[in-house]
């Protein structure tokens, strides 16, 4: 089993959400994030997933993705293959000298501070997933009131964009095997 | 032009070609059956929605066309969703249309509401709900593309009642734009090169065929490829009639309850040929021992079979009719360059010999009683042109082994969903198709009781067929597995010879009512029957209990282990050792 970072770029419809959970759902998989969003083109949209599976199993689940009709295109981030974010809001405990030192902490991680209390501050924070695991490693000392996350988006690096790649490189395609990374079986 | 969402999809129906619908009316899809009255659709008011969609498969399976089946919303809905399992796992083309509550209601649960585009979401090959009637035309021409095209499957069009009522400006879409929708069709030319090379270098192949081939009606070119080849054959569950059982090459049905020939060839072969075949369960037995000196080659339309169970050497995506024709194409000009195939009549001789040595077999007494595989050897050397059905079990075993099939899309039986109740709605769809073709369904006592009420559409709608119950008063393959596996403890699988009186029951549908008790009458009732061609006829065909399924692989046990009669057999100690169905 090990972390695999998918995007999946849809139809902008009702249910399409779903029929991709769904897929996971099916054989077990849990989902340990999943961020979804417009696109740059009118009616699609960008899911961001990942899944803690072994690579055989989520090879079976690519494929069986790219057969959803409302799916367009399916791309498995390798490892330092792409650029990777998360946003973070945390609300932690800051009273009395508490808080000049998670101010401190903050100035390190460069995050911003969004609102105060007399008794917490809330905190923005964006950047690769480990360094959102290692500052709330940190204010979990203070004493961390909640957090929500937005979940790992990603994108390619280099010129390419996802709609114009060839999902796998394989021999087993058509005349073209770009043919088939549009999906629809 | 204004019309309503009805009518719309009435005009759309008709657009698509549809000729028939099996379908049951009911509040939500209401207004859908008014300008049913005014179309050139037929629609055949079936007595229960599962028939309805089995009909509607019935039909796909013996015309190559997409069946349609018409339901109203909640229970309607509901009720077709047995068959639309059935037909996404046996890859058959369905278009389901449904009634919902109307728009403004819709989540709150109103009478008869279910969300049935949510229950349906796994079972389909894809479906929708239709928000406006200016939506239904296109809804109605992706649904026939999304079914019929690529591995075909069912589609389910969801309408709220409001939405059928409502008016819209008639407009038909000229054509579908399904961006994340493009099924590779053409067949890879290296791919199909590297694999003619790997034929022509095997000295022990097996082309293992699979339902596939005749969704893509690819028989004939399956047909000049095994012989001008000179390569063995054989047709899985799913392809039985893809080549003709007749043939010299043919070796039969593969799988848990496959002829001898067909599992060992497979077992010993050196390449495996899989065209449009999916290496299920039934057919490897134990994966890790199938066919384990084969290297694969791997046709599909679906890239997420191949590689699924078993590892492709050669993966080739395509439509099978495609690939088979390059295929050819290349296998010619390789072998005139050679002057023929490569000689492998050693193989082919140990092959025949098999066959003769391990036919399928059963001993009929003259006294009786008799023999579920006598009674479809007789009816198939009386009606060898029918278009034969069949339920789940037992006697689907037994007519996949016994008939002997000469040409495609004259089988039709629930293989991968396993459907007990198929063959009596199927057999009304296909003989709603097929007007010109003899249909028979060759049944089992528990199935027909399932969806036995399909004989009153049959009657009242005038589609005439046969049912040939084998009756040996049980859940025979339950009963088989207890017998083999539980230590003969029998549970819950007796059902009995005479309840209900098959005979009375027929009668009671308006079909005519026959039966046969002993061997000697087996003749007689076929031809009585045969001889009835205005009315659907029931043949209670009083079988033995007994009987088992052979040859036989036990469940998650190897192929290498056929069991070939009762003989074979050795019953298991440790119930924890007993196989999973």
């Amino acid at each position: 089993m090990s972390l695999h970072t998918i995007s999946v770029l849809v139809e902008d419809k009702p249910g399409v959400l779903t029929r991709v959970a769904g897929l996971f759902a099916a054989r077990g998989y849990n989902i340990d994030s999943l961020a979804v969003g417009p696109t740059e083109a009118r009616g699609m949209s960008r899911m961001t997933l990942v899944v803690n599976v072994e690579t055989k199993s989520l090879e079976q689940v690519t494929k069986q993705l790219n057969k959803l009709i409302n799916v367009i295109k399916i791309l498995e981030h390798e490892p330092g293959d792409a650029v990777e974010r998360e946003l973070m809001l945390v609300k932690v405990r800051a009273e009395d000298e508490a808080r000049a030192r998670i101010m401190e902490i903050c100035q390190v991680f460069r995050v911003r501070v969004l609102d105060v209390t007399h008794r917490t501050l809330t905190i923005e924070a964006t950047g690769a997933p480990e360094k959102l695991e290692a500052l709330i490693e940190l204010l979990r000392d203070f004493g961390v009131v909640e957090v929500a996350r937005t979940g790992r988006i990603a994108l390619a690096r280099g010129d390419r964009g996802i709609r114009d790649r060839v999902q796998r490189k394989t021999a087993a395609g058509g005349e073209d095997a770009a043919d088939w990374s549009g999906g629809g079986v | 032009m204004k019309v309503t969402g009805a009518q719309a999809l009435f005009r759309a129906l008709e657009g698509e070609g549809v000729e028939v619908l099996f379908g049951i009316p009911g509040g939500a899809i209401l207004p859908a059956y008014d300008p049913l009255l005014d179309s050139s659709v037929r629609h055949v008011l079936c007595r229960h929605e599962q028939g309805a969609g089995h009909a509607a498969e019935g039909y796909a399976w013996a015309t190559g066309r997409v069946g349609v089946c018409m339901a109203t919303s909640g229970p309607g809905g509901c009720n077709l969703v047995t068959a639309l399992a059935d037909a996404k796992m046996d890859s058959v083309p369905v278009v389901a249309i449904t009634g919902q509550v109307p728009t403004p209601v819709v989540g709150n649960d109103a009478f008869q509401e279910a969300d049935i585009t949510g229950i349906t979401m796994p079972v389909t090959k894809h479906n929708m709900l239709v928000t406006s009637p200016g939506e239904i035309a296109t809804a109605v021409r992706e649904a026939f593309h999304i079914a019929s095209t690529g591995r075909p499957g069912p589609v389910l069009i969801d309408i709220p009642k409001d939405v059928l009522i409502n008016e819209t400006e008639w407009e038909w879409p000229e054509k579908v734009d399904l961006p994340g929708y493009r099924p590779t069709t053409k067949g890879n030319l290296k791919q199909i090169r590297e694999a003619v090379r790997l034929i022509l270098e095997a000295e022990r192949p097996v082309l293992y065929v699979g339902g596939g081939v005749i969704k893509a009606n690819a028989a004939k070119e399956l047909f000049e490829l095994a012989t001008e080849g000179r390569l063995p054959v054989v047709t899985t569950l799913m392809a039985r009639g893809a080549f003709p059982d007749a043939h010299e090459l043919a070796l039969g049905m593969p799988g848990m309850h496959g002829t001898y020939a067909a599992v060992t060839a497979m077992q010993r072969a050196d390449l495996l040929v899989a065209l449009a075949a999916r290496f299920d369960d039934r057919v490897t037995g134990q994966l890790s021992t199938f066919a384990p000196n084969a290297k694969v080659v791997h046709a599909d339309i679906d890239p997420a079979e191949i590689g699924k169970n078993r590892l492709a050497d050669v993966p080739i995506v395509g439509d099978v009719k495609d690939i088979i024709s390059k295929m050819l194409a290349e296998l010619r000009r390789r072998q005139e360059e050679s002057d023929g195939p490569p000689d492998r009549s050693a193989w082919l001789a140990t092959l025949a010999t098999w066959k003769e040595r391990h036919p399928c077999t059963y001993e009929q007494s003259d006294d009786g009683p008799i023999k579920p595989q006598f009674a479809i050897e007789r009816i198939w050397e009386h009606a060898q042109d029918a278009i034969v059905v069949s339920g789940v079990g037992q006697h689907q075993m037994w007519a996949s082994q016994f008939w002997r099939f000469a040409e495609p899309r004259t089988w039709i039986n629930s293989g991968g969903l396993g459907t007990m109740g198929f063959a009596v709605p199927a057999a009304l769809g296909a003989a709603a198709g097929r007007p010109d073709r003899r249909v028979i369904a060759i049944d089992g006592d528990g199935c027909f009781q399932m969806t036995a009420q399909e004989l009153a559409t049959s009657t009242t709608e005038r589609i005439p067929f046969i049912t040939a119950i084998m009756n040996n008063a049980h859940l025979g393959m339950v009963r088989q597995w207890q017998e083999l596996f539980y230590k003969e403890r029998y549970s819950q699988v007796y059902l009995s010879h005479d309840v209900p009186d098959y005979v009375k029951l027929a009668e009671a549908f308006g079909a005519v009512g026959l039966r046969a008790e002993h061997p000697d009458e087996v003749d007689a009732v076929i031809e009585k029957a045969l001889s009835v061609e205005d009315r659907s006829v029931v043949i209670d065909f009083r079988c033995d209990p007994g009987e088992m399924v052979f040859p036989m692989v036990p469940a998650g046990a190897s192929n290498d282990d056929i069991i070939l009669g009762p003989g074979g057999m050795r019953p298991i100690e440790d119930p924890a050792e007993a196989p999973i169905a």
